[in-house]
């Protein structure tokens, strides 16, 4: 797979079917497996704060129960056959994927088609999973990372959908009532602005014919639209917040701001600062720093989030309680570093080269095209992104990534939140 | 997909094994050491995965930031793991670059240099680690449990170490590891990828072929006696949440009762049919799950049966649903058990794992790096890659029978060690931070 092999413009075929589903196939015989992705517009952004975890609630209702089957029959076809489906919810979308052997996508294209368009959501499953989930959010609050990483999001967006969790509460989840999914099923779900990409041992004109089938007349005429997270404020100065948790070893740290969108004009910019700063070889230089030279952390990496709303960047690092200013300092220090120094030559070309270079490996298997071909048509990057991947990459400068690490980051204004034996602020 | 893996010894008891696969132009080199926690002693325990942080920080010829930047810089990935029964790097590439990997691979087997000031430094790495998994109930709770299964064998312990053994470990002895294990002797390579193997095999020969051969890790003759009556654990620790786990000394990969118990596990937990790492994707149609989750007893089951070398544990792990209690899980778990006596396994709970176990096997295959991780690690722990291949035709010969004996013999209660997580803090705040 040279990069002119790579899926492309020649080699996807995207057509869009009459009720707004845009679907894109890319036929892989090297394997006897079909993957496909997918996603609705349904995201937890609409969600009121008093019933955070609806959309992710409603999404895991999807599979049951249908007018066709119930839960039982449901995962007795799939584990039948050795395939998978599953639905999550997502802050703009509902995703689902499935993999299955190419003679078994039949079935499994049956099981999305009857979880997403024809649900029944039985009340006793609703009691059965709302157990589950409440377990699910006590194992949380018992988690010194799932806990920093939730103090962060609150306090970096305030007032903002980003700013709850996606996985509700205690008294979210408790209160949700049937009808509530069923409203935001009603009002959500639907064809307009869905995406389906398929990837694996298929001709294309069979899966466009099946996806046809199978999709072509679902309606919604009441369908809303999501909108799009607002901005949200970046911090002004240091905001620190703390989650004791006494009976644990050590303290997860979390730290950081919102960032770009996916569809900013130097997303790639950031992206490949963000490389540099704790992604390249072994965390980059927040890694080379935390790890290897002061030996304070296992793990020491930073994140850029993209997507459609404002996403965060965030570095985290799990530390020993009495070096948790220490790191703090170092990570502090590195993004300084970035924004006040260029970086060097031979810093940016060889996180280019990472960046091009482990392309292939993305695609190695068919869930992984399937996975690219649907975010590229998600973020309207075009078919032809991975034939111009490489060239927009390496056309990225020195200047280009500190203007971004000047743009997106802040050693002085930014959220930092730890969880773990710490005090009460 | 499928093409021919050929095996080869070297002069000084390399083995190589090479499987082309020319689907994406990448490739994954693996070296695997005949090494792990079952090799460790008391005061040596956790040296294993030390050593393996240790052969990052470089030779003479390749300090450890090169490294990192030889492979990254060609868009690769590379890592390493440890484990009870063999320690492994890997590196997945570019095709066509595979070759830095092979060189980086040849001269950190023996040039390593080990710093005392490197060791000083990853000592706080690896506490650090330790500190991250000690953080989650469930790790704290597989420790005790499995150091009480195991009171003779080395597999007592956690990978990781005793914490008492990482703060005393010495330079010394993490060099004297290395030295006496990291030799080709001891050690598999493995390629699978978009190449061509008799070019690979050559240049394979030259990199490693003039390494001392040195010695095979001695077995181990630590062997665990018969359990003679159930074992119980009970770990207390903070949050909500009690966790069960059940734990069965079985026997290891190469035994005639493993494919049979691999089915009995996909069968009865949704577990991988293979009995490999792999995970068997969702469990809902499994009998634990619908005894147990279904009943609203657990909030989610699960099966883990883990080829070794020796005799090691198939557990059964439940997470107890906000409002039951441990007993009556447990309960519940022991009653489904009890109803494989009088309702065995069927034909048709037989026909689906076999077909998981078909599916499973062939979406193994469309990953490189997967595909080189199954036959190192078949080739570790049993002594030939083909335990790995051939595992549907072992798998299709398993019979009914065979499998309700195999539940009949290790799923008894005096081969049990159970396990109990009992929570004892209750967080207040609904779930939100303070």
């Amino acid at each position: 797979m040279t990069v002119n092999s790579y899926p492309g413009p020649d080699t996807i075929r995207r057509h869009i079917l009459s009720n707004g589903i845009t679907v894109l196939v890319y036929e892989n015989m090297s394997s006897a497996t079909v993957s496909i992705e997918g996603v609705v517009r349904a995201g937890s952004v609409v969600e009121p704060a008093d019933k955070a975890g609806l959309a992710d609630f409603t999404a895991d209702m999807l599979m049951r129960g249908t007018h066709k089957r119930t839960f039982d029959e449901i995962y007795e076809t799939l584990e039948m056959a050795g395939a998978g489906v599953a639905f999550g919810s997502a802050s703009h979308t509902l995703g689902f994927s499935s993999h299955s052997l190419a003679e078994d996508l039949d079935l499994a294209l049956d099981v999305i088609v009857e979880s997403l368009c024809r649900p029944v959501f039985p009340a006793e499953q609703m009691e059965k999973l709302r157990g589950q989930l409440i377990t699910g959010l006590q194992m949380r609050a018992n988690s010194t990372r799932s806990m920093a990483w939730l103090a962060f999001f609150e306090m970096a967006y305030p007032n903002h959908p980003f700013g709850r969790s996606s996985s509700g509460y205690l008294d979210t989840i408790s209160a949700m009532t049937r009808q509530d999914i069923v409203g935001f099923y009603e009002r959500y779900y639907g064809p307009r602005g869905m995406i389906i990409g398929i990837a694996g041992a298929i001709r294309a004109d069979d899966a466009l014919r099946k996806i046809e089938s199978a999709f072509g007349g679902w309606r919604n005429d009441d369908q809303q639209v999501v909108p799009i997270a607002p901005e949200a404020p970046r911090p002004s100065g240091i905001v620190r917040r703390h989650v004791p948790m006494p009976d644990k070893h050590q303290v997860d740290i979390v730290m950081g701001l919102p960032g770009p969108r996916r569809s900013a004009v130097d997303y790639l910019d950031a992206s490949l600062m963000n490389t540099i700063l704790g992604v390249f070889g072994m965390m980059g230089r927040i890694g080379q720093n935390v790890r290897e030279e002061q030996g304070l952390a296992y793990y020491a990496s930073s994140r850029l989030a993209g997507g459609l709303g404002p996403g965060a960047w965030t570095a985290s690092a799990g530390v020993a309680l009495d070096k948790v200013d220490l790191a703090i300092e170092s990570i502090r220090h590195e993004i300084r570093r970035i924004i006040d120094e260029p970086v060097s030559e031979q810093e940016l070309a060889d996180s280019q080269a990472f960046r091009v270079g482990s392309m292939p490996m993305s695609l190695e298997t068919n869930g992984g095209i399937a996975d690219i071909i649907t975010d590229m048509e998600l973020y309207g990057l075009g078919l032809d992104y991975l034939h111009r991947y490489g060239e927009m990459m390496n056309d990225i400068t020195i200047e280009r990534v500190q203007a971004a690490a000047r743009n997106y980051l802040s050693a002085d204004n930014i959220n930092i939140a730890i969880s773990g034996p710490v005090e009460a602020l | 997909m499928s093409s021919t893996t050929t095996k080869t010894r070297l002069g000084n008891g390399l083995t190589v094994i090479l499987k082309e696969m020319h689907h994406a132009p990448v490739a994954t080199f693996m070296v695997w050491y005949r090494v792990g926690s079952r090799n460790e002693l008391p005061g040596h325990t956790g040296v294993s995965h030390w050593v393996e942080h240790m052969m990052f920080k470089g030779t003479p010829q390749i300090p450890g930031d090169l490294m990192e930047r030889m492979i990254s810089r060609e868009g690769g990935h590379w890592n390493a793991f440890t484990w009870l029964d063999y320690t492994a790097y890997y590196e997945t590439m570019p095709s066509n670059r595979i070759d830095i990997a092979l060189r980086l691979e040849a001269d950190r087997m023996v040039n390593t240099i080990m710093t005392p000031d490197e060791v000083e430094s990853e000592r706080t790495v690896i506490l650090s680690e330790r500190s991250m998994y000690e953080n989650q109930p469930r790790f704290l709770l597989d420790e005790e449990l499995t150091a009480a299964a195991f009171r003779v064998h080395p597999y007592h312990h956690e990978v990781i170490g005793d914490v008492v053994d990482l703060q005393t470990m010495t330079r010394d002895m993490l060099f004297e590891h290395y030295r006496r294990h990291y030799v080709p002797a001891n050690a598999i390579a493995v390629v699978v990828g978009d190449f061509d193997t008799s070019q690979i095999l050559s240049q394979i020969t030259e990199l490693f072929g003039s390494i001392p051969a040195g010695e095979e890790t001695t077995i181990v003759r630590r062997e665990e006696p018969a359990q003679l009556g159930e074992r119980r654990v009970v770990v207390n620790g903070p949050g909500d949440t009690a966790y069960l786990t059940f734990a069965y000394h079985v026997p290891g990969a190469t035994h005639p009762d493993y494919p049979a118990l691999s089915l009995l596990n996909a069968a009865l937990a949704g577990g991988s049919s293979l009995g490999m790492f792999s995970g068997g994707g969702s469990n809902r149609s499994s009998r634990l799950y619908k005894a147990l989750v279904n009943t609203e007893f657990a909030a989610g089951v699960g099966g883990s049966l883990t080829p070794t070398i020796d005799p090691f544990l198939y557990t059964l792990s439940a997470v107890v649903r906000s409002g039951r209690t441990l007993p009556e899980v447990e309960s519940a778990l022991e009653a489904e058990l009890d109803r494989l006596a009088t309702e065995p396994i069927t034909q048709v709970e037989l026909a689906k794992a076999l077909k998981r176990a078909r599916a499973q096997f062939i979406m193994a295959g469309e990953s490189i790096s997967g595909q080189a991780q199954l036959l190192g690690a078949a080739e570790a722990t049993t002594g030939d890659y083909r335990w790995f291949e051939s595992v549907l035709e072992r798998l299709n010969e398993v019979t009914l029978d065979d499998i309700e004996r195999v539940g009949r013999r290790y799923l008894q209660r005096r081969n049990r060690t159970t396990g109990w997580y009992e929570p004892t803090i209750d967080n207040e705040g609904g779930g939100r931070p303070a």
